[in-house]
């Protein structure tokens, strides 16, 4: 499936299109031609969009930003998977040499009650913001912190803490998981804080809150089904809600003590 | 060529100065922060760390982004680490030593008194950071780890593997989304600035757009705080994110806020080469990569050997033979040129021989590949899925590319603009770095902007605007709005024949070519000369499809792209001027007899700000005259 970075390739494009929330959506279907293999996912649909344009034809929204694979703006779900085929890969860091010539591609929006589309490929994901706002920080009054070796955290921690923090919230494991559970998303940031010491004042309380939002945003139950391990494109493991399982029975367990 | 600017530094021993500046400063009683509404736009290092605090001081705050969520924002994206002076290292590096470096590092072109207030403030950062969970790398014993940037000898560069940017700003998101919940910030995503309402000479308040409904707004606070970030894709290509843009900064200048040292790009050294033009953008390949990396080129020009055929005698390790002190880590400007003058020999590697190598055979066979892979496995990987190469057995391929803008909106020391009542912060202002950034000093102006300096500083101005709201139905609102509405109705009236992003491309062709790496005047005043010629040409060819009141990825890009042609005027013209050389600035025409960048002290330490006074018409030079007491003006070199 390699190609060399100057072969040129044409593709069928079946895509979602969708006016805004309040209209009912459709695939249509468009030819990529001529598309370099060294080009990314993201620029075969400039180039796609600049032919529609051209054609005075409206252009495909999608999100994108930094292009770069760490913002967490790109989506799209790719022939069924969302980021598309390659392991650990946001969308804007595939590249044409992975789709062979001829090929059909569908590409659709992340799907989730939860995601509602906004306009083609783009979805609202600031359920995903609420919780965070819920709960996924460490109340620290700027200005009133210690000297930062105070307090040394032993390299395992640090580390599996920073494996916790490179989720980039882009909603992947959402979007691949048949109840719609962003629970890959809610473990990470919960593990990320109860494995550091400066997240243990509010460790009880950070699960029990951000767990009740995202309940109330529609998002389903873990069912182990691994689907967002599978998808997620900065490799966070799901041993991480095994970790969230824990964090909240001990949390459960604490308010029914106290 | 008057000069109206008084940057306000404290007097005293630059030691003093931040001290007793913030003793001098006016405070505002808990109770009557309530009454005041901080309007900040963009949520980056800078405007989160200046939301969170000033909304956990007790002011009203609104918060504005382009982005989805305020996560997003570009510092995201930084790799490599944030500098601070802790001198964890035993390595003798003092708030000193860092002023120093940073002031040399900008070739001696930034104000020395806000400067040291920088090094100063380093270390308070990272405790904040480490308190808020950053998960910073750390020693086996448990303390934290740091590693060495170009233009300094010393290691203070804290960092999280190559994700540096990412978890500050997800420190400074957290203290945001805290300030959120508790009601304190109101935050606006998926929001566009398109204009400052200016009342009275105050900045009061700005018009946006609701990028899902497309419906224009106003929103009135007693001062506007700007942390949009930089202009760097005026070139089109850079590393900056797609809807990175000035036009928040632009419009500002458009409204009597001065544009200072436009000029001063950086332009990185390690990117990954340009593969075709289809491309839509530019990855970086973090500094920390030249700690274990050596850069080459070969001795022989047009030499079409495969890297590893090339026999180590026919090697030119050129930072390594030019600059032996600081060799593979010199700073940004420096090796950028280097690597131009290489490839301009006809030195250069690959496809477009616009490239040369960075070589880590040597730091794999001395710590084993696992060691690399530690260190910078997700850089490897990342450049493997762009370039299809494994550069664990073969040099990455590098060029520079365009990545940061020192200039911005002039400021004075309070951080505020000489347009009453605007603040700036982050890389949307000009202060800090001169006429180059040193590597992972922006992380640290950017947090030290919104932590600690603005909400120590922002009370000088409220503190005279008490009970001097403006009405967000007044007629300088309306008109604002009006104007906004206007220009929107005739970008998507136009319906030519050319998309904005071919508009964009040209202009970025353009920029690089005539005021790229270097510059000159014939180059200078060619473009002068076809900016204007673009700018009427998009305003009668391009085609913006869709509707005004619809959530419209072309109309969003044209109102930046329309800013850019206007904005690369000023740009051209702030070189022009500046008839010497001086960190990112290289004007042919003023260089050593080495090639090295030939700074005119007498003629041009200053900061030149520029005042808009039309359209069509020249823009209006200030200057700000650099002192320099503290650090002594010499020749900068890291041979």
């Amino acid at each position: 499936m390699i190609a060399s970075g100057s072969a040129k390739r044409n593709y069928k494009l079946r895509v979602w299109r969708q006016k805004n929330g309040e209209t009912p959506g459709r695939f249509a279907e468009y030819s990529a031609r001529e598309i370099p293999a060294d080009a990314s996912f993201l620029e075969m649909l400039d180039i796609v969009n600049e032919g529609l344009i051209a054609r005075n034809e409206e252009p495909i929204a999608f999100d994108h930003d930094c292009r770069e694979g760490i913002c967490g703006m790109c989506s799209l779900v790719i022939n069924g998977t969302p980021h598309g085929p390659n392991r650990a890969t946001t969308t804007c860091q595939l590249y044409m040499r992975h789709f062979a010539d001829g090929q059909t591609i569908v590409i659709e929006p992340f799907r989730a009650g939860a995601f509602p589309v906004l306009r083609d490929l783009i979805v609202n994901r600031s359920a995903l913001d609420r919780i965070q706002q819920a709960g996924g920080f460490i109340s620290v009054r700027t200005g009133a912190a210690q000297d930062a070796n105070s307090i040394p955290i032993a390299k395992p921690a640090a580390d599996k803490a920073m494996d916790a923090a490179a989720c980039i919230q882009c909603g992947a494991c959402v979007a691949a998981c048949p109840n719609a559970s962003a629970m890959l998303f809610l473990a990470a940031r919960v593990s990320h804080f109860a494995l550091l010491p400066q997240g243990q004042p509010e460790r009880t309380q950070r699960v029990l809150n951000m767990l009740e939002q995202h309940d109330a945003e529609g998002f389903g139950n873990c069912r182990n089904h691994y689907e967002c391990e599978a998808v997620c494109p900065a490799e966070i493991p799901a041993l991480f809600i095994t970790n969230l399982n824990r964090e909240y029975v001990m949390a459960e367990v604490k308010r029914a003590v106290e | 060529m008057t000069n109206g600017l008084d940057a306000h530094i404290p007097a005293g021993p630059i030691e003093k100065k931040w001290d007793l500046h913030k003793f001098e400063s006016k405070l505002i009683n808990p109770a009557n922060k309530r009454k005041f509404e901080i309007i900040i736009v963009g949520s980056g290092l800078a405007g989160a760390a200046a939301a969170a605090t000033l909304g956990e001081l007790g002011y009203r705050v609104k918060c504005f982004c382009y982005q989805d969520s305020p996560r997003r924002a570009h510092s995201i994206a930084a790799q490599g680490g944030i500098n601070a002076a802790k001198n964890y290292q035993n390595d003798g590096d003092s708030v000193q030593r860092l002023f120093y470096d940073t002031i040399k590092g900008g070739d001696f072109r930034s104000r020395e008194a806000n400067v040291y207030r920088l090094a100063e403030i380093s270390a308070a950062i990272i405790d904040q950071c480490v308190a808020a969970g950053v998960p910073f790398a750390r020693e086996y014993g448990g303390l934290l780890a740091n590693r060495s940037f170009g233009g300094a000898q010393v290691s203070r560069t804290f960092y999280a593997r190559g994700q540096t940017g990412q978890q500050l700003l997800l420190g400074a998101y957290g203290a945001l989304c805290k300030q959120i919940a508790d009601g304190n910030v109101q935050m606006f995503p998926r929001t566009e600035m398109l204009d400052v309402v200016v009342v009275d000479g105050h900045a009061k308040g700005i018009v946006v757009r609701d990028m899902v409904s497309g419906k224009i707004s106003s929103h009135a606070g007693d001062t506007v705080v700007l942390a949009s970030g930089g202009y760097g894709n005026v070139f089109y290509l850079s590393t900056n994110a797609k809807g990175c843009n000035v036009t928040a900064t632009y419009r500002a200048y458009k409204k009597g806020a001065f544009f200072a040292n436009p000029c001063y790009t950086q332009i990185h050294p390690t990117c990954i080469p340009v593969s075709g033009d289809y491309q839509s953008k530019l990855t970086l390949m973090s500094e920390s990569l030249r700690n274990d990396g050596r850069v080459w080129a070969p001795k022989k020009p047009h030499d079409q050997r495969l890297p590893k055929e090339i026999p180590e005698e026919e090697r030119d390790y050129y930072l390594e033979r030019k600059y032996p002190s600081f060799g593979n880590l010199a700073p940004r400007d420096i090796a950028s040129r280097a690597a131009k003058q290489v490839c301009d020999e006809g030195r250069g590697v690959g496809d477009t021989c616009l490239g040369v190598y960075l070589d880590f055979a040597e730091a794999i066979s001395r710590l084993g590949e696992k060691t690399i892979r530690e260190r910078y496995g997700n850089l490897f990987d990342m450049y493997h899925k762009i370039t299809n190469e494994d550069a664990y057995k073969t040099p990455m391929r590098i060029f520079p590319a365009v990545h940061y803008t020192m200039g911005g909106l002039w400021v004075d020391y309070n951080l505020m603009s000489n347009l009453s009542g605007l603040h700036v912060l982050g890389e949307a202002n000009f202060s800090d770095h001169g006429a180059n950034r040193l590597g992972a000093s922006a992380l640290m102006q950017g947090l030290g902007d919104g932590y600690f300096v603005l909400p120590n500083t922002i009370g000088n101005y409220l503190a005279t605007q008490a009970g001097k709201k403006a009405d967000p139905r007044g007629p300088e609102f309306k008109k604002a709005e009006e104007d906004v509405l206007n220009r929107t109705r005739r970008l998507l009236g136009i319906r030519g024949k050319k998309s904005v992003d071919d508009f964009h491309r040209q202009l970025g062709l353009l920029m690089w070519d005539k005021c790229g790496m270097a510059r000159n005047e014939a180059g200078l005043r060619e473009a002068l000369k076809q900016i204007p010629a673009l700018r009427e040409e998009f305003w009668e060819n391009v085609n913006v499809l869709g509707e005004e009141e619809e959530l419209n990825q072309s109309l969003e890009k044209a109102g930046r792209v329309a800013d850019f042609l206007e904005f690369a005027e000023i740009t051209c013209y702030d070189a022009l001027n500046r008839r010497e050389s001086c960190g990112g600035h290289f004007r042919e025409e003023f260089q050593t007899a080495d090639g090295e960048a030939k700074r005119n002290d007498e003629e041009y330490a200053y900061v030149a700000a520029w005042e808009y006074v039309g359209d069509g018409r020249p823009p209006q030079l200030h200057k700000e005259p650099l002192e320099f007491e503290a650090a002594h003006l010499a020749t900068r070199s890291y041979k």
